[in-house]
């Protein structure tokens, strides 16, 4: 049987048979993530070669970069979502918003606070007004601004397209943000820190990072197609096929 | 009904609605003098809180100054829309035959001309009272004359998404103070250079850069935030 994409394709973009299929890819992804993650974990921690300078506190990279690559990338998931929501009008895009938003911000908490951790014993302080870490707490803010605004709006079709408006300025303005970010630290730059961070990372130590970027990525995955499958159920409740699901799972 | 002929173009409208916001806004005075006052105040409450010492104070005068007159732009911000969703008027606008989009600017351009320029007019005042150094006055004034008009367009931007909201207030500065990051960065960057005698024409340059640019683009997000604001 030939495999017809544009069906496939459409029928993702209903809520019904999101959930249907979500749910089949959801066990795969989970499994894959938890491999993923528990390897490259074990090897990042236990079996990579110390750092020469930080010695064993650089190993904090193994969560602090695959989150900060998730923390901008849900960014634009979320505004992708947004502009397929404004020009399509999809109600899946309008979910799919709407859930990307509290996992991206707490990718980037997660990100902010390791960056801190590894900064104490590198920098000697908790925090340090460099330029990653300032364009980190910029971008948290976003995600914030987008969820408040989400949440003062009653009608959630409304609050998705408000939403979606403003994560496409937000998107125009990342990397205006960055750049300023970046060239105000390089004026601003304090004498007394310096980046200790390997410009060239040996194998032993990039391939378990690889894993653990991966990992994060598939995570990130899951964690966003079951909040869309939550969503789902929560705004078809009124619907047959839902109220068979609920019947069915014996509530 | 018009004919054809009779229907306003697109800059007719614009001047139309140009002429009609800058006389409300003349005539609530008090919306003028009040981010005014407030920029002083809290210009006064610095040294309260730090110390009168002049080094100290010439040192953060730069940023300092443009971050009181970007909070005193952000404090009216909120209004633009909000009287004419209120009371139709913004509908009539977004029904016209002419592109919002003219209209949008026309309402942003009189915001500006009454706070942006207001406090770009003021800031020499809060710069003196923070002792800013010589070099800085000429960069400030005209880094504010560039900045406040994208702080005006960003801030729009803001008031559009929320004017369906009985509650924008604090909505509107958590939503734009992030955005406004770029805008302070150089604005503030153009004065300290020019405090320590180094050439500011760079800032300048981006910062005039940035204000082309929400000047082209925001207008179109304001108008898409407006409309889906309306449809209720």
């Amino acid at each position: 049987m030939a495999f017809r994409w544009p069906q496939f394709f459409h029928k993702l973009g209903s809520p019904r048979w999101f959930y249907r299929i979500g749910g089949l890819w959801l066990p795969w992804l989970a499994g894959i993530a938890a491999c993923f993650l528990v390897i490259g974990a074990i090897w990042g921690l236990a079996f990579a070669p110390e750092d020469f300078k930080q010695g064993n506190s650089y190993r904090i990279i193994f969560v602090h970069v695959p989150s900060a690559f998730i923390a901008l990338a849900g960014y634009y998931v979320m505004a992708t979502a947004g502009a397929i929501s404004l020009i399509w009008k999809m109600k899946l895009a309008d979910i799919a918003l709407k859930c990307a938003a509290p996992i991206g911000a707490a990718m980037t908490v997660l990100a902010l606070i390791s960056g801190a951790t590894w900064g104490k014993p590198t920098w000697g302080t908790w925090w340090v007004w460099d330029a990653r870490n300032t364009s980190m707490l910029v971008l948290l803010f976003l995600y914030l601004g987008i969820y408040a605004l989400y949440n003062a709006f009653e009608r959630e079709e409304q609050a998705a397209r408000i939403c979606a408006v403003l994560a496409l300025v937000g998107t125009v303005n990342i990397p205006i943000i960055y750049k300023s970010v970046d060239w105000w630290f390089t004026l601003h730059q304090p004498a007394t820190i310096k980046l200790t961070e390997p410009t060239t990372m040996h194998a032993s130590m990039w391939q378990p990072l690889l894993l653990m970027i991966v990992g994060f990525y598939v995570l990130y995955t899951t964690l966003l197609i079951e909040r869309i499958r939550v969503e789902i159920l929560v705004r078809e409740r009124r619907t047959r096929w839902v109220q068979d699901i609920v019947l069915a799972s014996g509530a | 009904m018009l004919a054809e002929e009779q229907i306003p173009g697109a800059l007719q409208a614009c001047r139309g609605t140009f002429k009609r916001d800058l006389l409300l806004a003349m005539r609530r005075s008090g919306d003028i003098v009040n981010p005014l006052v407030f920029a002083l105040i809290v210009v006064t409450l610095f040294p309260l809180g730090i110390g009168p010492e002049k080094s100290t104070l010439t040192a953060i005068a730069p940023g300092l100054v443009w971050v009181v007159a970007l909070l005193a732009c952000l404090l009216s911000v909120d209004r633009v829309f909000r009287d004419d969703y209120l009371d139709g008027t913004l509908q009539q606008m977004l029904l016209s035959p002419q592109p919002s989009y003219f209209l949008v600017l026309a309402k942003v351009t009189v915001h500006w001309l009454v706070s942006g320029l207001a406090v770009t007019l003021v800031a020499p005042l809060l710069a003196l009272m923070l002792s800013l150094a010589g070099g800085g006055y000429l960069p400030l004034l005209v880094s504010l004359l560039l900045g406040t008009v994208s702080l005006s367009m960003i801030g729009a931007i803001g008031a559009a998404l929320t004017v369906g909201l009985k509650r924008g207030g604090v909505l509107v500065a958590l939503i734009v103070l992030p955005l406004y990051v770029p805008v302070l960065i150089f604005g503030a960057g153009a004065v300290e250079a020019g405090c320590q005698g180094l050439p500011y024409s760079g800032h300048l340059a981006i910062l005039a850069a940035l204000t082309l640019m929400a000047l082209v683009l925001a207008p179109l997000a304001i108008g898409g935030a407006l409309r889906i604001n309306m449809d209720d």
